[in-house]
């Protein structure tokens, strides 16, 4: 494994960790651009532009892109997020002229009113999809009421109205604010030469226009125990919950990322001996979400709403259990192995090395090969996880339901 | 594609090994298939396989319920058990040089788990929380259902169980499908990574070599649904659709042929239901095409979930693309179908668990073990002539269609 980086005079960034031996190489362009960079007049755009990326250029129309990639036999997607629009896909190393080309054609795609049109549709099918999908439900609107005046509050798929109303001339103003080569950074993992991928990136990303746009990061400061209620006749009900956590750019992120597994994981965690492994619960799971300037836990129970009240006082008999006494060397240990198997696994493919190289170098410009990464998961002590707890205890601020509830208790 | 190294080793108790030592990685996963799936569940009590795969690892041998999960996260294991139609498979991947004590601990599970009583009713209750979740997301929904209506019972049959059932299965129940499921004679090993054929040859010896070859039961009568039209009312937001007609089983001659059809239809994002119906119309976000099988008898799955207004629409267009293609297809439709195939078996030896589970599953099926060259050169020999002449043997015929949403459809009477 070598790693590479470059930058472009228009301030693209270039990183490669290459590997001359894997059989495949992946290529991600990722845009530090997402829904926390919306207004209110553009709600769901940078989504919505993610689907447009693939819609062509004056080069290539819709239908050209769709068959090249096909054409080379390309594994390939775009996703977009709070704060990162990616483009994503793994090739045969033979193709990577023809993927990188591709890839760059989707960063300024001509925006075709008539694509426009017909693209409006297919997201408000997706909105219609995730609002049969209740724990996406209780996700949004958990996220919506915690960060209430924040910008991470805001809808990653907008609104059914937000997206009926939505101007391709208002997605172009959003793009040509947003996609300036400083906010891009295009980043490969595995099988490909590095002269290549520098000679290959000026040729397609040189004329693309300077600049930055900078990103307000304050910490949200969420209201204490504010509440959304969605009923639904389902059968289970949901709950999501938030609370303040550690940023992308504190280091109490580490600590974090282990006890979420120790307390929360979907599997021999704290929660899961006493919520999931007992069939009271579907599911019962602590999850870690680190964003710019900010971060969460996110606590997420399904079960039977008839034992959704009692449920969610176990749940708070641990975190105040955790708060208190901490976690035991035991647990920390276990914790490291299985998250060090995970990172080590994950590595073999391209693929899977990719995210975790693109997204320690937006959100916090450095390289971490996976021997560094493991090093740093071993350095975490009890102490780390105490100062952790002192300073973001396990709990929550805000709560989300979808079911058949008309009330939780706060 | 570069060589592979595949070994297989057949145990006189009737336990297959397949091996595949792969280079330039340092994980080795296993995936271990016993014939136990849900096709075996007793009538009345459907869903016992699937709650003997969660009480399983609830303790075996020396280990309890705890210290069983604590032993193969301390090994870095990550693992996965759980009934499918035929099988109760065991997955899992850790560095290469933790699977001999790994592999040890799946003995204890398989030969000597305890199925503690007291932990019997949990286990059912969990089952139940996963059907009910079920119940509450009709696309998933659907996909069970069309694979019900589709597929003879027992085979057709949610691999999960029914909620009518469960109250019914007793711990009896899960003791006597243990005894008469869990037996070497027809189980199946996959192991590929940085492995040693002969050490792992010796090792499965070791840990499976003493267990009893069991008596060899009788297969599950095939029972036919005779309903084509099925519709179910839900308040959903949109309306989803499920539709599957008659294809071939892997190991077919033209299986590879009925693949590049269906790959043609739902392959990538330039195939024709992509772009028929959500890049000319916007009718959804998801569509798709999958084949799919039981032993000797295959059939292609479609699936789309679009709004309620919309969905008429969105079957019309969707049927007719299934029944066009026999007006033919074109040579550059099948040349990307080729590319994706060579491009996904290359990339496949980048994961040892796709590895694992490809050749136990070929085992299965094949009772041998298909090189990637193999399948990337059937695959480049197909013509759009041999194809076209598949569909037109094979025509999208035999439909099952299946709504669930506000309101049913209006499907075609000459087409079922």
């Amino acid at each position: 494994m070598i790693f590479y980086k470059e930058k472009l005079n228009n301030g693209l960034q270039i990183i490669a960790e290459l590997n001359p031996n894997a059989h495949s190489v992946a290529v991600g362009y990722f845009v530090r651009t997402g829904s926390r960079d919306e207004t209110d007049a553009v709600s769901g755009v940078s989504h919505f532009l993610e689907h447009m990326a693939f819609k062509g250029n004056e080069k290539y129309s819709a239908d050209d892109v769709n068959r090249i990639f096909d054409e080379i036999g390309a594994n390939y997607n775009a996703s977009t997020s709070e704060e990162v629009t990616l483009f994503y896909g793994s090739f045969l190393p033979e193709y990577l002229k023809t993927a990188l080309e591709l890839l760059s054609t989707l960063i300024y795609p001509t925006l075709r009113q008539e694509d426009f049109d017909m693209e409006k549709k297919v997201i408000l099918e997706e909105i219609g999809m995730y609002d049969d999908l209740h724990s996406f439900t209780a996700y949004e609107k958990v996220m919506q009421t915690h960060f209430q005046g924040h910008p991470l509050g805001r809808s990653i798929l907008g609104t059914v109205q937000s997206i009926t109303d939505l101007t391709s001339e208002q997605m172009a103003e959003y793009h040509a604010q947003q996609y300036m080569a400083g906010n891009l950074t295009l980043v490969i993992t595995g099988n490909a030469d590095w002269n290549q991928v520098l000679e290959l990136a000026h040729q397609f990303c040189d004329h693309w226009p300077a600049g930055k746009t900078e990103r307000p990061m304050d910490e949200a400061s969420p209201a204490d125990h504010a509440q959304i209620i969605i009923e639904k006749g389902i059968q289970q009900q949901h709950i999501m919950q938030l609370a303040p956590a550690p940023s992308a750019q504190d280091l109490l992120r580490l600590p974090a990322e282990i006890l979420a597994i120790i307390i929360g994981d979907d599997s021999n965690s704290r929660l899961y001996w006493k919520l999931v492994d007992t069939g009271i619960a579907e599911s019962a799971e602590l999850g870690y979400n680190e964003y710019d300037g900010s971060g969460t836990w996110l606590t997420y129970l399904c079960s039977d709403p008839e034992l959704t009240e009692s449920n969610r006082q176990r749940i708070q008999e641990i975190y105040d259990d955790v708060n208190q006494n901490g976690v035991t060397l035991e647990e920390l240990v276990r914790a490291k192995n299985k998250l060090a198997s995970r990172l080590v696994l994950r590595s073999e493919r391209p693929m899977g090395r990719l995210s975790s190289l693109g997204g320690n170098w937006v959100y916090r410009q450095e390289y971490v090969s996976v021997a560094d990464d493991l090093k740093l998961l071993n350095s975490v002590t009890l102490e780390g996880i105490r100062d952790l707890l002192k300073k973001y205890p396990l709990g929550y601020s805000t709560t989300a339901a979808v079911g058949p509830m008309t009330s939780v208790a706060d | 594609m570069g060589k592979q190294l595949i070994q297989t080793h057949q145990y006189p108790n009737g336990l297959t090994l397949i091996t595949e030592t792969m280079d330039d990685v340092q994980s080795a996963a296993f995936s271990i298939m016993v014939p136990a799936g849900s096709i075996y569940d007793q009538t009345k009590r459907h869903g016992t396989a699937s709650i003997l795969a969660d009480l399983i690892t609830r303790g075996a041998g020396p280990y309890n319920s705890r210290q069983l999960s604590c032993a193969l996260d301390d090994l870095g294991v990550q693992s996965h058990e759980g009934a499918n139609s035929a099988h109760i498979t065991f997955s899992g991947a850790t560095l290469a040089g933790n699977l001999a004590e790994t592999l040890k601990i799946y003995g204890e599970i398989l030969k000597a788990p305890h199925l503690p009583d007291d932990q019997f009713a949990a286990s059912r209750a969990g089952a139940e929380q996963a059907l009910l979740s079920v119940e509450d997301d009709p696309r998933q929904k659907a996909l069970i259902e069309l694979k019900r209506r589709s597929f003879p019972a027992p085979w057709g049959l949610p691999t999960d169980g029914d909620l009518a059932d469960l109250p019914h299965i007793t711990i009896k129940d899960i003791q006597q499908h243990y005894q008469s499921c869990f037996q070497p004679n027809g189980t199946i090993i996959g192991i590929a990574g940085d492995v040693d054929f002969e050490q792992v040859r010796q090792l499965v010896d070791d840990i499976f070599g003493s267990w009893e070859f069991a008596a060899v039961r009788e297969e599950p009568g095939l029972v036919y649904d005779q309903e084509k039209v099925f519709f179910t009312e839900q308040e959903s937001t949109q309306t989803h659709l499920g539709i599957a007609y008659d294809a071939v089983p892997y190991g077919h001659p033209d299986y590879y042929a009925a693949w590049a059809a269906v790959g043609i239809l739902s392959g990538g994002m330039s195939s024709r239901l992509f772009t028929e119906v959500r890049e000319k119309r916007g009718l959804c976000y998801t569509v798709s095409a999958s084949l799919t099988g039981m032993p000797g008898l295959g059939r292609v799955l479609c699936y789309a979930g679009t709004t309620s207004e919309r969905a008429q629409e969105t079957l019309d267009v969707t049927l007719n693309e299934l029944t066009r293609l026999g007006e033919g297809i074109e040579e550059s439709e099948l040349e990307r179908c080729k590319a994706r195939a060579k491009s996904s078996l290359i990339m496949s030896q980048e994961s040892t668990s796709s590895r694992a589970s490809s050749i136990a599953r070929d085992w299965y099926y094949l009772k041998r073990v298909t090189t990637l060259d193999q399948i990337n050169e059937e695959i480049q020999q197909l013509t759009t002539k041999r194809v076209l002449g598949y569909i037109h043997a094979h025509p999208a015929a035999n439909f099952t269609v299946l709504t669930i949403g506000p309101q049913p459809l209006e499907v075609p009477s000459d087409i079922l």
